[in-house]
């Protein structure tokens, strides 16, 4: 396949000799497997982004705060005090907005799993809210989704998306590096600088554990969105600054898989572990049964 | 080394919390409502391991409901399909069970169709939205309705397989994946065919028609 790539440096090698950029691969990719058209495709991903869009709406809307079991009210907690936040008004309404989504999760609203339902958060906030206050269009936000989903599907053939094989780093991990890598791309970047804004995501929370209270998707994850949208801000502006990370976007790739694989089960989404096992949380866990 | 496309990682829409609990469940029951041929009158879920210690919290139960009701997991009624079903007078009861099966978000639904037809299905949910079927009326089968999948009970004799993929080469239909599994020989059968194409349901006609030791043949 023309279009066909199982690393970062597949996307660059690619990239050189397409003259395109990482999104266009990835769209390219798939109509080359999936043999639909360019604007199917197109259209499909806008889909997506509407129900993105939708679902911060929904997590920020103060008559009607979407609440979990244990959570919910805290998106609109930080919305109401970005005025004054340290890290800036623009953060910490991107970070607000992450957590808006999963609260919206957690009362069963409807989301786009990116890739996750537990990490779907931080690609809504980045690419929207962060995309919009930089003046981009939704042509140009989907655009986004697609360097996003190219970063996502090299992690998911290489390493895991899934909490219960790789710990919460496979899961907001990959999600802050997809977005990280897409923020880059939008803002101009070209490919090396985007895997380059993906590796440090990815490492900035490399052997983070899937400790979920009470098994649910609700405690940390909220939070851990709230981080994973910063971390992904963060880690696409030291790659735009120039600031390259001294492993490859392959090779952190492989270490996520090995930690993954080193990580005991008990921090794998059994809620046995980590965060699951304090006092606390046994106690709230009581009140599901 | 499985093939990503972009929309499995951004997508799919559904409703939260829980892609494996959640959006999994929905379509385990969206299996068992096109298995009773889109009309079920009853239903008895029982949820093991994973999907019995947090499905309440996760709404497996209302997930699984809203499958046999025919709804999608994105759909989002899905939160009150418990009602739902109530008001559309189906008799449908989800039991947690402590019991430990091979898989730890496992369901088991036996669902009975408007004619009586009874089906026994076995389903695990198996991570990111994705399901395993694993048993069908006591025969141990595995497909994931990955795509348009083609169910068809048979009884085990020489020369079926060779009249339904007849069928299917007439209709001009690529199968991807194809599977035989029986429970003893000469007994009953099941093939499971995964297509590339959309099927038609005259081709389901088609295939009943010409292969008399065809007993019944389902649209997954």
């Amino acid at each position: 396949m023309r279009y066909g790539f199982h690393h970062g440096k597949d996307l660059c090698e690619i990239s050189r000799r397409e003259n395109i950029p990482v999104s266009e691969i990835m769209l390219r990719n798939e109509m080359e497997k999936s043999e639909r058209s360019r604007e199917e495709i197109l259209r499909e991903m806008h889909s997506n982004l509407v129900v993105m869009r939708e679902s911060i709406k929904k997590g920020l809307d103060e008559n009607e705060t979407p609440h979990g079991l244990f959570t919910g009210g805290d998106a609109v907690k930080l919305m109401s005090f970005a005025k004054q936040s340290s890290m800036g008004t623009d953060m910490a309404e991107v970070v607000a907005s992450a957590m808006a989504v999963v609260e919206f999760n957690a009362a069963m609203g409807k989301i786009v799993a990116a890739p996750t339902a537990g990490a779907s958060g931080i690609l809504p906030a980045v690419l929207i809210v962060c995309g919009e206050k930089k003046g981009f269009d939704d042509e140009k936000i989907c655009r986004g989704l697609f360097t996003a989903g190219a970063i996502g599907c090299i992690i998911a053939k290489n390493a895991c998306i899934a909490g219960a094989s790789g710990g919460c780093q496979a899961e907001t991990g990959s999600a802050a590096a997809m977005a990280a890598g897409a923020l880059a791309e939008l803002c101009g970047a070209d490919v090396s600088v985007v895997l380059d804004a993906a590796a440090m995501a990815l490492k900035n929370i490399m052997g983070l554990v899937c400790d979920p209270v009470g098994g649910l998707v609700e405690c940390p994850c909220i939070k851990r969105n709230a981080i994973g949208a910063a971390n992904a801000i963060l880690s696409c502006d030291l790659a735009l600054a120039g600031i390259k990370s001294l492993i490859p976007f392959d090779e952190v790739v492989e270490a996520m898989q090995r930690v993954g694989c080193q990580m005991h089960s008990d921090l794998k989404e059994t809620a046995r572990g980590g965060l699951a096992a304090t006092p606390t949380a046994q106690k709230l866990s009581e009140r599901l049964m | 080394m499985k093939e990503y496309g972009v929309f499995d990682l951004i997508g799919p829409q559904m409703i939260g919390p829980s892609s494996s609990h959640t959006a999994g469940a929905a379509r385990l029951g969206g299996v068992a409502y096109r298995l009773a041929n889109r009309k079920i009158k009853k239903a008895r879920v029982t949820l093991y391991g994973s999907f019995a210690d947090t499905g309440k919290g996760h709404g497996t139960d209302k997930a699984i409901v809203a499958g046999l009701l025919g709804l999608s997991p994105d759909d989002s009624r899905l939160r009150d399909s418990l009602q739902l079903a109530a008001e559309q007078k189906k008799d449908i009861t989800v039991e947690f069970s402590g019991q430990s099966m091979n898989h730890p978000n496992t369901a088991r639904i036996v669902v009975e169709d408007e004619k009586g037809r009874v089906i026994d299905l076995l389903g695990a949910s198996v991570g990111g939205g994705s399901i395993e079927i694993q048993g069908i009326n006591g025969m141990e089968v595995s497909f994931g309705c990955e795509y348009p999948t083609i169910l068809i009970f048979h009884r085990d004799r020489p020369g079926v397989i060779n009249k339904v993929t007849g069928v299917l080469a007439e209709e001009k239909i690529n199968i991807a994946f194809m599977r035989v599994f029986r429970n003893s020989r000469w007994q009953n059968a099941c093939m499971i065919i995964e297509t590339d194409g959309e099927i038609r349901s005259e081709l389901l006609e088609h295939i009943r028609k010409e292969a008399e030791d065809v007993t019944e043949v389902c649209m997954l």
